[in-house]
């Protein structure tokens, strides 16, 4: 089995390769032959491999770039950013990429850039991945020097920069659009669409934005190409993927698998199962934004189009265990708190209907649910989907609860009846 | 007014934007490095360096969860507080800090040693609970031995 993702990444608590050594086990390799190439062809290759973005929308990857103005009258400077701010709940992917490969992002970003011919390159990385900025810091020191960024890479008439971006911890500020307003240094709120950002970006130029774990499988699409990248998955998205577990089970951890996988896999071969003791009731697939996957759900492949009919997302691929020693309805305050503390408060639904989730979830822990309070959650399950809002903070916000209502309504009645948390 | 050093870590970040206001995030940081937060004066000095209003910093300032717009103890404690942490044990060993150090969530300890505040999934989700001190993550926390990590911090 392949893992073009993390092949380089040491697993013995080394720090990551050097760019000799990244050069001597094949990297930039996808560099030098892309140089070669027009650009549009990047783009062909990279549709024709069927990649998805890994940040949870699963946007197939060469569409977003085709939209991106090009040829003598597109406006400059365009704009490539790498998405870091990985935020979401229960995510620790981007992570192992940002820490363990630099130069595989960096490479990455180039290939992405040179297709849609773009200028400037900004790495938006969250604030608390200290190591990782670290380690991004001397990895593009070192392709500065070694004329892989910069005017003129490698003695062509392509010129990139790359400025890495540390944020300020905020979770809105991985939303594409208002991770735009951040970068220009001004609240991040979204932005309406249309114009997408690949014709109106950043200060109002063409701007591509793609999450880190999507980049970072570019240049292995460029040095095999699409058939051999298709050939990686057990479906039809194209690749490997990062799957990750949390939670109560045996051997929490990360792993990169052919896209595809089943829930079971990953869960019962990975994780190593529950742990002693304690049965499974549900997870959520990829992140906390995504529905409740149960029992009957397990044989289902991870991937975008699966997961979906199964009544959820993929989302970022890492799952979050819900074991029968953990209250339900205690995760899905802990859940609604997250997302109420992080709405930006630019649209009604979001900023309000959050709040009333979050209190309405809190007083059934605290005993003092009242009947019609389900029904509530319900109304706000309803007022917060996709449509009624700005952008997808909220409608990803209602997901683990509208599910979590269906699959595990009798705890939520409990909590009412009996006046109390049972498992407290 | 920002000292030379303050100054002149924020031009330097200037030549990689197309504009003064695109640095205020990182220029916030800085100042927050050197003084530990940001103050009403801070802001009103950064603004006429960048161009922008006190209000327009503030907006920006108070949007992120690691701006400190009131002072910290001279160690910043962050304890995740999102759902892996929380179903792995984030509410003993959250008990267990408070107490250790007799304060709040948001509070700074009467020696101005820790401050401790809660934050957003650290994305270390397999080695939960996990926290920060400062800039060092801290993963498989034991709410038993948090006087040995508190140590390390003087």
């Amino acid at each position: 089995m392949e893992t073009p993702l993390t092949k380089n990444i040491p697993t013995n608590g080394d720090g990551p390769l050097d760019l000799k050594a990244y050069e001597k086990a094949g990297g930039y390799e996808s560099l030098r032959k892309a140089l070669r190439m027009p650009p549009a062809d990047i783009t062909e290759l990279v549709k024709k491999s069927d990649l998805k973005g890994r940040g949870g929308a699963g946007f197939p990857t060469g569409e977003k770039w085709s939209f991106v103005p090009v040829g003598a009258d597109a406006p400059h400077p365009k704009y490539l950013v790498a998405n870091a701010d990985e935020m979401e709940p229960g995510t620790f992917k981007d992570r192992l990429l940002l820490e363990g490969d630099p130069h595989q992002l960096i490479e990455g970003m180039i290939a992405a850039a040179y297709a849609v011919q773009a200028d400037i390159g900004y790495i938006f990385l969250r604030a608390e991945y200290t190591l990782a900025a670290e380690r991004m810091r001397k990895a593009i020191a070192e392709a500065y020097d070694d004329h892989h960024l910069g005017k003129n890479i490698l003695g062509s008439t392509y010129s990139f920069d790359i400025h890495l971006h540390v944020s300020a911890g905020r979770y809105m500020c991985g939303e594409e659009t208002a991770l735009l307003n951040a970068l220009e240094g001004k609240r991040a709120n979204p932005r309406s669409k249309p114009p997408f950002p690949q014709v109106s970006g950043l200060w109002g130029k063409p701007t591509v934005v793609q999450n880190v774990e999507t980049l970072c499988n570019v240049p292995h699409i460029v040095n095999h190409g699409p058939d051999w990248f298709k050939s990686l998955s057990h479906t039809a998205d194209g690749g490997t993927k990062l799957y990750g577990v949390s939670g109560k089970v045996k051997r929490p951890g990360l792993w990169e698998l052919p896209m595809g996988t089943t829930v079971r896999e990953i869960l019962e071969e990975h994780a190593g199962g529950m742990r002693e003791g304690l049965k499974f009731r549900g997870l959520l697939p990829g992140g906390a934004s995504t529905d409740f996957l149960t029992k009957q759900h397990l044989d289902t492949r991870m991937d975008f189009t699966e997961v979906q009919k199964a009544g959820s997302r993929m989302g970022t691929g890492t799952m979050i265990v819900l074991d029968d020693h953990t209250c339900p309805v205690g995760m899905l305050w802990n859940l609604e708190h997250f997302f109420a503390q992080e709405s930006c408060g630019w649209c009604t639904p979001c900023w309000s209907g959050l709040n009333w989730a979050e209190r309405i979830l809190r007083s059934l822990e605290e005993g003092t649910g009242q009947p019609g309070d389900l029904e509530k959650l319900g109304f706000q399950t309803k007022i917060n989907a996709p449509g009624h809002t700005f952008c997808a903070l909220a409608p990803g916000a209602m997901e683990p609860l509208q599910s979590a209502l269906k699959y595990f309504r009798e705890d939520f009645e409990q909590h009412i009846r009996e006046h109390r948390c049972p498992w407290k | 007014m920002l000292t030379p050093e303050e100054r002149q870590e924020i031009e330097a970040e200037l030549s990689h934007y197309p504009n003064k206001r695109a640095v205020c995030v990182d220029a916030l940081k800085i100042i927050q490095r050197h003084r530990g937060w940001v103050s009403d004066e801070s802001l009103r000095d950064l603004g006429e360096v960048l161009d922008m209003t006190t209000d327009e910093l503030d907006g920006v300032a108070t949007f992120y969860n690691l701006v400190f717009r009131r002072p910290v103890g001279r160690h910043v404690v962050l304890i995740c507080d999102s759902v892996s942490c929380w179903i792995m044990g984030y509410e003993k060993l959250c008990q267990r800090l408070t107490s250790r150090l007799g304060v709040k969530l948001g509070e700074t300890t009467a020696d101005e040693r820790f401050t401790i505040l809660p934050i957003v999934c650290l994305g270390t989700c397999d080695h939960a609970p996990a926290m920060m001190v400062d800039n060092d993550l801290y993963r498989d926390v034991e709410a038993d031995k948090i006087n040995d990590v508190l140590e390390n911090y003087k």
